[in-house]
């Protein structure tokens, strides 16, 4: 099946079978792992981007279905050199050991500032990232480090 | 996941007509937060998806005391839009998680009436009318069981309208990883009377008489006892435990109607 998708603020054109999911045609045919695949089943937002703005989880969505809309994934956040404010937080605050849910981690705290803007507190993030595991950390830093990166993102261009 | 044929209408009767066309099993796809995940298990092995993205029927409006929610809403939308009726807002975003919640839909819930889904509950306790491209369905009659609705095959639920209540409120003692309701109950005051219903604790979701009657007296709630018999009994959860949490999440619900 041929598709469009729009992601990072670039077009790609895929031919996929149309059971593909979003996850699988960022990871598998466009080379984007920075989004991961940790339970496949819905649960551990490892998988999770945004789409239109919104923090969903690309192993639950197919990738037809995110046509017309706008994907950004991690690879659109920021860059090695260069991290967004929600990133740089997790580096700072320590907010991860392994790695492999941070991404979702990021994602789910950039919809965190969507919904609620930049000013966090401990309890709401608890209460918002009950859709993402973290096997490492016992989330601790995990919640620092997202307060933080909302605080750094007031004002930011990034916002 | 086995692949399939794909239709993505832009409208309900187009969506309607792809269904229909089919030879094969078609399945329409509104959040997929249910439909997707089985499909990965190959719990459901569809030929054809029917995918309600471009269909529109998303929004909340109010009219004659009805709180009327499109089926493609979102369970983030509906916690943040139906203000008409707090305990439903309130319901919506306890659904999932987040996430679950950007994309998952009241329509898609109430369509695959999982005996453990919290909108069966609403619809139930604020008789709710389920309208679809053919007619429409009074809540009573449109929950049938276990995975069972009203619905015959390709039927499309199109809005959902909630009667606004005077008072209610949902009280749900979750599973802490599926976040599904072991025991979830609303309670709603009409100006007609109470209801009470009660998921997750049985077959399907049902309406609990005595809560309702126990109400309308004024008696004490405290005093009744759900029969364990016909209730749920699984890894999770005994059905004499289900029996009691029902007690405990009907208490909690009436402490915090408003």
């Amino acid at each position: 099946m041929q598709m469009t998708l729009a992601i990072n603020g670039q077009q790609h054109d895929v031919d996929v079978p149309a059971a593909s999911l979003l996850v699988e045609v960022l990871r598998d045919t466009l080379a984007l792992t920075g989004t991961h695949i940790g339970c496949d089943t819905s649960q551990c937002g490892a998988c999770n981007v945004l789409v239109d703005g919104r923090a969903v989880k690309a192993c639950t969505m197919l990738a037809a279905q995110a046509q017309g809309m706008a994907i950004t994934t991690i690879e659109g956040l920021g860059t090695p050199e260069a991290l967004h404010p929600m990133q740089q937080a997790f580096r700072e605050a320590h907010g991860l050991q392994c790695g492999f849910c941070t991404p979702g981690m990021v994602m789910a705290g950039m919809e965190m500032v969507r919904k609620h803007g930049t000013r966090l507190t401990p309890e709401l993030v608890t209460h918002e990232l009950e859709g993402n595991l973290c096997r490492c950390t016992g989330y601790i830093n995990i919640v620092k480090a997202i307060v933080a990166g909302a605080a750094a993102m007031e004002g930011a261009a990034h916002a | 996941m086995r692949d399939f044929a794909l239709h993505r209408p832009a409208n309900v009767a187009d969506a309607a007509a792809a269904f229909m066309g089919e030879g094969g099993e078609a399945a329409y796809v509104a959040g997929g937060h249910t439909l997707i995940p089985a499909m990965k298990s190959r719990l459901r092995m569809p030929d054809a998806l029917v995918d309600l993205g471009r269909v529109g029927l998303s929004g909340i409006t109010s009219a004659d005391g009805r709180l009327w929610i499109g089926a493609m809403t979102t369970h983030a939308d509906v916690a943040a839009g139906a203000t008409a009726i707090p305990g439903l807002a309130s319901l919506a975003g306890m659904i999932g998680d987040a996430q679950v919640r950007n994309r998952g839909t009241i329509g898609g819930s109430l369509a695959n009436n999982d005996p453990a889904a919290d909108y069966p509950a609403v619809a139930l306790a604020l008789d709710a009318v389920i309208e679809t491209d053919r007619g429409s369905h009074a809540a009573d009659d449109f929950f049938q069981g276990m995975f069972a609705t009203a619905l015959a095959d390709g039927e499309l639920i199109t809005r959902v309208g909630f009667a606004i209540p005077q008072q209610s409120a949902y009280a749900k003692f979750r599973h802490p990883a599926s976040r599904y309701a072991i025991v979830g109950v609303y309670v709603a005051r009409h100006a007609a009377g109470w209801r009470v219903a009660v998921t997750g604790a049985g077959p399907g979701v049902f309406r609990w008489a005595e809560a309702e009657a126990a109400l309308a007296a004024g008696a004490d709630t405290a005093a009744l006892a759900m029969p364990a018999d016909d209730l749920n009994s699984d890894i999770h959860a005994s059905a004499d435990y289900r029996a009691h949490l029902c007690g405990v999440m009907l208490k909690q619900a009436i402490a915090s109607l408003n």
